[in-house]
This record gives C-alpha cells, structure tokens and sequence, in this order.
C-alpha cells in the first residue's frame, strides 16, 4: 500500500512536521483551523460592520466590555450544547432550565438561606449556587434519563421539557419577580463592583499567558519523549504569540473602561482613596461572570478533550454502533451529558439571575435559539461527532455581537429576530458548503 | 439431536495438511443456539466449535444466521436458548464487553470503528490508557498504535487523522490492530475482505496466518466461499438459521459446499446438521 502522507519526514532522524509552503503550508503548520480562521473574519466584519454603522460606538471599551459580560450566560450553556449535539441530540429545553433554576435559586436564597444564615453570611451565595447547580443536574439528568434508558427522542423530551420547565417556573414563585438578597451572589453578574479591576486583571493576564506557554511546552515535551513529529519552532512561536497578544489586548480592553464619575467618586470614599484633581480612573477589568465564562470554557475543553467521558461523547457521536460495541455505555454518557447541560442552564441562570439582581418569570426565554446557534454556527455539526467548545464560544460572540449591535443602531426587536434568524441558516448553509468541500 | 462438529474431530489427525490440533478442549463450544425474532427463527438449534490456531469459515446466504449466530458469540444479541463454553468452561456473555472479557473480539462487516475520530483513539476505543492523573494519554496511545500498525501495515503514517480519510484497506488494518492489540484468544471477522482489493486481500491472508500461529482461533464470517475457502481450516454452512453440516476443507470441493448453502445438501465429506436436506 502507498499512502500519500503529509508527515512523510517522520522517517528521517529528526522528526519535524514538514508543512509545505505559502498560505496553506502555513496554515498546516500553525494547525490554525481555517473554519476557526473563517469564524474570526466574521467576527471582524461584524465589529467593524457595526462600528461604521454606528458612527463609531460598537469598537469602544464600554461596548466591548458590555459585548463580554453579555455573552457570559449563553456562552457557558453553548460549551454544554456542544456535547449534547456531538452525541446526535438537542436540547430545546436550556432557556427553560435556565428560567427555573433562577427562579429556585432566588427563592432559596430569599426565603430559606438568607433567613437561616443572616444577611452578612458569606456562605450565602455559595449554598444559593449550590442550589441551583442541584436543581439543574436534577432537571437534565432526568431529561437525559428518559432519552437514555426509555427511548423518547431528545428532540420531544426537550421539547416537552421547554414547556415544563418555563411552568414550573411560574409555579415556584406564582408568576411574581423575585429580587435577591445577598450582595456577594450578585457579583456573579457582573457590574462595576463584580469586576477585579485593573491590578487583578493583569495578575489573570499573566497567569493565562503562563498557562499557554507551559501547555505549549508540555505538549511538545510529550511528543518528543515518543519522538513523535513535532509542530516547526516557529510555528509554535506564532500560535502561541497569537494566543498571547490576544490575551493582552482583551486585558487592555477592559482595563481601558473607566468607572463613570459618580461610581469612581463612591468607589474612592468607600477604600479612603483621595480624589486627584484630573478625576479618579478606576478601570473595570474582567467581569466576574467573564472569568467564570472563561473558567467553564476551559474546564469544559478539558473534559471534551482529556477524558475518557469527553472520547466517549465524540465516539458516540461518529458512530453510535462503534461505540456501544467497544463496551461503551452509551446510555450513561448520553445521560451524563444531559445532565451537564443542566447544570451549566443552572451556572448560566445565577450569571443572569445576579446580573438582573432578581429572577423574573421570561428569563432565558429563546435562550436555547441563541445557545444551538452559537454552537452550530461555532462549527458543531447537526450531523454529530464534531464540533470544539471554543468555536461555540466564539460563536456565542458572534451572535451577542450580532443582538447588541443591532440594539445599539435601534433596530426594533422583530426586526432582530429576523436578522438573527436569517443569520443563522446562512451560516449553517455556509458550513454544509464547507464539510462538502473539505469531505 | 444437535449434531456438534466434534464428532468431526474424531476422525483424529488424520489428514496432511491440518495442521490443527482439536484433541483438546475447544476455544469456543456454542450448542443448540436459538434467538427468534418476532416470530422469526434466526438461528434455530444451532451448534458450532472453534479451536486454538483454527480458522473456521461460517457460510450461508444472506439471511442464514450466520452473522446472528455469530453476533451471539460477541454479545450484540442475547440468545433465547442454548449454551456457550469458552475453554470447557460455561461462559454467560450477555454484552459485547462480557464477550471481550472473555478474549473474544469481534470486526464487523461495517467496520465498526468511530469515523470522527483518529486511529489511535480508535484502537483503544472503550478501554484508553489514562494518565496517572485519570486524563487520556493519547501519546501513548499513538505510541502503542505505531507499535501495532508498524507490524500489521508498516506503511501506515495517518495516525493524526480521522479514519474516515483512510482507504478501505487502512480502515480494515486499524479494525484487526484493534482486535490484536487486547490479546484476543478468539477472532470474529465478518466478511473480512469484502470492501478490499486484491493486494489488500493478501495482506489480511498474510495476517490471519500469523494469527494462526499464536493460537488464535478465529471465525470468518461469509456468503462467498471464494473470499474464504483458501483461508479456512473447515467450513461449517448455515440455511433457514440452522447448520446444514460442516466439514474440513480438505475434504470437501468448493462446489460441495456450494451445493450446502444453495440446497442444503450434504456431501459424503461433511458432517450433516439438523438443517441438511432429508433424503
């Protein structure tokens, strides 16, 4: 047999990937993915489509920042729709997962934790957490249960779940808005005080760019100890400088976002800052639910891509036969990935929840619209077996993007739903043009 | 009434060219098997043996049993009756990992492997060497795959890549690396050389004979005795879900056994079972 291989060079003493010249060498080499390079143009065009349009509001750190904290809750919930389409399935359900667990959580905290702990508990907002986290790897783990082991499609059991859980949210609180109590849970949402400000954010920075070269490091340690091919130096160096340069403009961003004068001035007199003559700049940083965003996403990359759960969940997804066959149980993993995505509905739902400061009856409404989208238009394929969780968080960028930019031009909301909408089927014909051509 | 193969074996070692020794315990001893689906008779009192270092061809036209009978064996079916014994001893196999526990691994017709995934990942699909922190080592495994794949397709360099970019050949090497690379004691290949092309035939040809000589009892599953009647120590054919007869290669003509699965008639070289036509 004669294999045409792309790492012919493998044979010789010094095992170095050889790549190939121009775009498409450089391309190989990197291991850039051009879908994710696609992704990253879209995501161009639109902020400076936007930019221009607006007359030059979208590109500002205010915006930005605003962009980051706004794309947090279904950021975290498209990490989990990721597995759950990978595996073949959908879940209809998230946006009602996300309304009723916020809705137990704000009850829980106001009328049983609070009470119980006093106002000035600091373990307020983690049992509140806890609560929720519960509730919503209750709720999918149920949902996948009755997939799994009782054979009702996902489709119909999310479905139902949609309905269910929106009512059962109304029934916990009879339709009434429920505000929280505890300061410290609020964080979780974000705001001037759920920010780390500028000295932290750096401290985030260089532990993210710590982070990246050690990876780097490690993983071209390992193939060397196999003397597997490893990727070109300079080709190492240019994704990792990428990935840093990327880091530090993110930090500059949101450090560039100064407390507006009035919370500048209440922020100095609560730490016994004197107020200089120019004004106080007193930088935002990263948001809370961003980090937390940022944190799911890794964790969640972890999962998809180091463990045994993660190797199962995309086996089954390319070949179900396969895997059940290899001694796989199916039936857990597609249990256990359900009740994932409930539980992430649940973190997703204490972001939103803390940054309204109360849980209201409609929230998370449509969320799994813009959840599946981000997913699917981050490359996960409605076929199954593949899809990454950083392209559905680029993806859930692209389509908060898309939504506060048209809120920022003054487009109504019908007209919205229409753009989102058209967006999204033309960015799944986009990628079935894609697959076809790179099948 | 269930007519196992052994009293085939009683004839002792008579013939030149067997070199297969079934004087001891067999590999596999499946007896008077049966699984109906919805009414239907699949496999209806069938009975069959395997031993160390032989190749047995199970033929039979689509619809047979065969490939029922033999998804018994590696535990995608549950049978409704009947007995297994693995090395003389009662084996209860109700799933594809009870089967694999006992050294019995399967390659399916459809090579069942996961097409999204590399090759590495899918040699050690269902049972990955981890980490001693519980993560995937995949260097390892790659380590172990190159190991495998450099003794059974020393050409093969797309470790990196999903197998559905690999040819039909390459596929059908990653699917028997995978069977070997866990010690397999008893080997079930469903129509083997089906999807391959002539070159790609003889290397698995090569392949099986290297089995052999581990002591590998392997059945090779096929409703064309040409991809098999070469390969095959002894023949057993199945029609209507029953055994027709079986009978060593050496034995019997080729158009004997084509007279078994078209007819069910049985020649003067095999052993008739409960299916041969009645005279």
């Amino acid at each position: 047999m004669s294999e045409a291989t792309s790492d012919s060079s493998r044979a010789t003493s010094t095992p170095t990937l050889s790549a190939g010249g121009g775009f498409k060498g450089f391309l190989r080499a990197t291991e850039i993915d051009t879908r994710m390079l696609g992704m990253i143009g879209a995501l161009a065009v639109i902020w400076i489509g936007f930019h221009i349009l607006s007359g030059g509001t979208f590109l500002t750190p205010r915006n930005l920042w605003n962009l980051s904290v706004q794309t947090a809750s279904v950021g975290v919930m498209a990490t989990g729709m990721v597995l759950v389409i990978v595996t073949r399935n959908i879940d209809l359900s998230v946006g009602s997962i996300l309304g009723v667990t916020g809705m137990v959580m704000a009850v829980a905290q106001t009328q049983y934790i609070t009470p119980a702990l006093g106002y000035d508990s600091g373990l307020v907002w983690i049992l509140t957490l806890a609560v929720g986290i519960v509730c919503g790897l209750a709720i999918g783990g149920l949902q996948g249960f009755v997939i799994a082991y009782l054979g009702v499609p996902a489709f119909i059991v999310t479905l139902g779940g949609l309905l269910v859980w929106r009512g059962a949210a109304w029934w916990v609180a009879s339709g009434r808005t429920i505000p929280l109590t505890d300061d410290n849970f609020k964080l979780i949402g974000g705001g001037s005080d759920g920010s780390i400000g500028a000295t932290w954010s750096w401290v985030v920075a260089a532990v993210a760019i710590a982070f990246l070269l050690l990876a780097a490091f490690s993983a071209r340690k390992q193939r060397k100890k196999f003397n597997f091919a490893v990727k070109p130096m300079w080709a190492e160096a240019v994704t990792v400088g990428l990935a840093v340069v990327a880091v530090v403009a993110a930090t500059l961003i949101v450090n560039a976002y100064l407390l507006p004068g009035p919370l500048a001035r209440r922020y100095a007199e609560a730490n016994g800052i004197a107020v200089p003559d120019g004004g106080l700049e007193i930088s935002f940083g990263y948001a809370i639910p961003v980090l937390l965003f940022i944190a799911v996403g890794i964790v969640m990359t972890f999962i998809a891509r180091r463990t045994r759960f993660g190797r199962y969940v995309f086996a089954i997804g390319g070949n179900p036969e396969a895997a059940e066959l290899a001694g796989i149980n199916t039936k857990r993993v597609t249990l256990m990935v359900f009740a994932l995505m409930g539980m992430l509905a649940a973190i997703a739902a204490a972001i939103s929840t803390a940054r309204l400061s109360s849980a209201t009856n409609a929230q998370g409404t449509l969320d799994e619209l813009y959840t599946i989208a981000a997913a699917v238009i981050g490359g996960t394929s409605l076929a199954g077996g593949a899809g990454t969780i950083f392209g559905a968080m680029l993806g859930a960028l692209v389509m908060q993007s898309l939504q506060s930019g048209m809120v920022l031009l003054g487009l109504d909301t019908p007209l919205q739903n229409i753009v989102v909408g058209a967006v999204l089927v033309v960015a799944v014909w986009l990628d079935t043009l894609y697959r076809r051509r790179s099948a | 009434m269930s007519t196992t193969m052994d009293e085939i074996t009683d004839h002792g070692p008579a013939h030149h060219h067997s070199t297969v020794d079934r004087s001891g315990t067999a590999l596999i001893d499946m007896r008077d098997i049966s699984i109906a689906f919805g009414g239907i008779h699949a496999v209806d009192g069938a009975s069959i043996d395997l031993y160390p270092g032989e190749v047995v061809a199970l033929l039979g036209h689509n619809g047979a049993g065969k490939s029922t009978l033999i998804k018994i064996l590696s535990g995608a079916y549950k049978r409704d009756s009947g007995e297994i014994y693995v090395r003389g001893d009662k084996a209860s196999i109700g799933n594809p990992r009870d089967a694999k526990a006992y050294g019995i691994e399967t390659i399916y017709q459809t090579l069942a492997l996961a097409d999204n995934v590399d090759a590495a990942a899918n040699l050690f699909l269902g049972r990955e060497i981890m980490t001693p922190w519980g993560t995937l080592d995949d260097a390892a495994m790659e380590a172990e795959a190159r190991k495998v794949m450099g003794r059974l397709n020393p050409n093969f360099r797309r470790f990196k890549e999903p197998v559905k970019a690999l040819s039909g050949g390459q596929r059908q090497s990653v699917a028997i690396a995978r069977a070997i690379l866990f010690n397999a004691k008893i080997l079930i290949m469903d129509e083997p050389t089906a999807a391959l092309g002539p070159q790609e035939t003889a290397q698995v040809a090569d392949l099986i004979k290297e089995l052999k000589k581990d002591d590998i009892g392997i059945f090779l599953i096929s409703h064309d005795i040409h991809d098999v009647f070469d390969l095959a120590d002894r023949v057993v054919v199945m029609k209507n879900g029953q055994v027709v007869g079986g009978a060593k290669t050496e034995d019997v003509t080729k158009d004997e056994v084509l007279g078994m699965i078209i007819l069910g008639k049985c020649p003067p070289g095999a052993t008739p079972g409960p299916g041969a036509m009645k005279e």
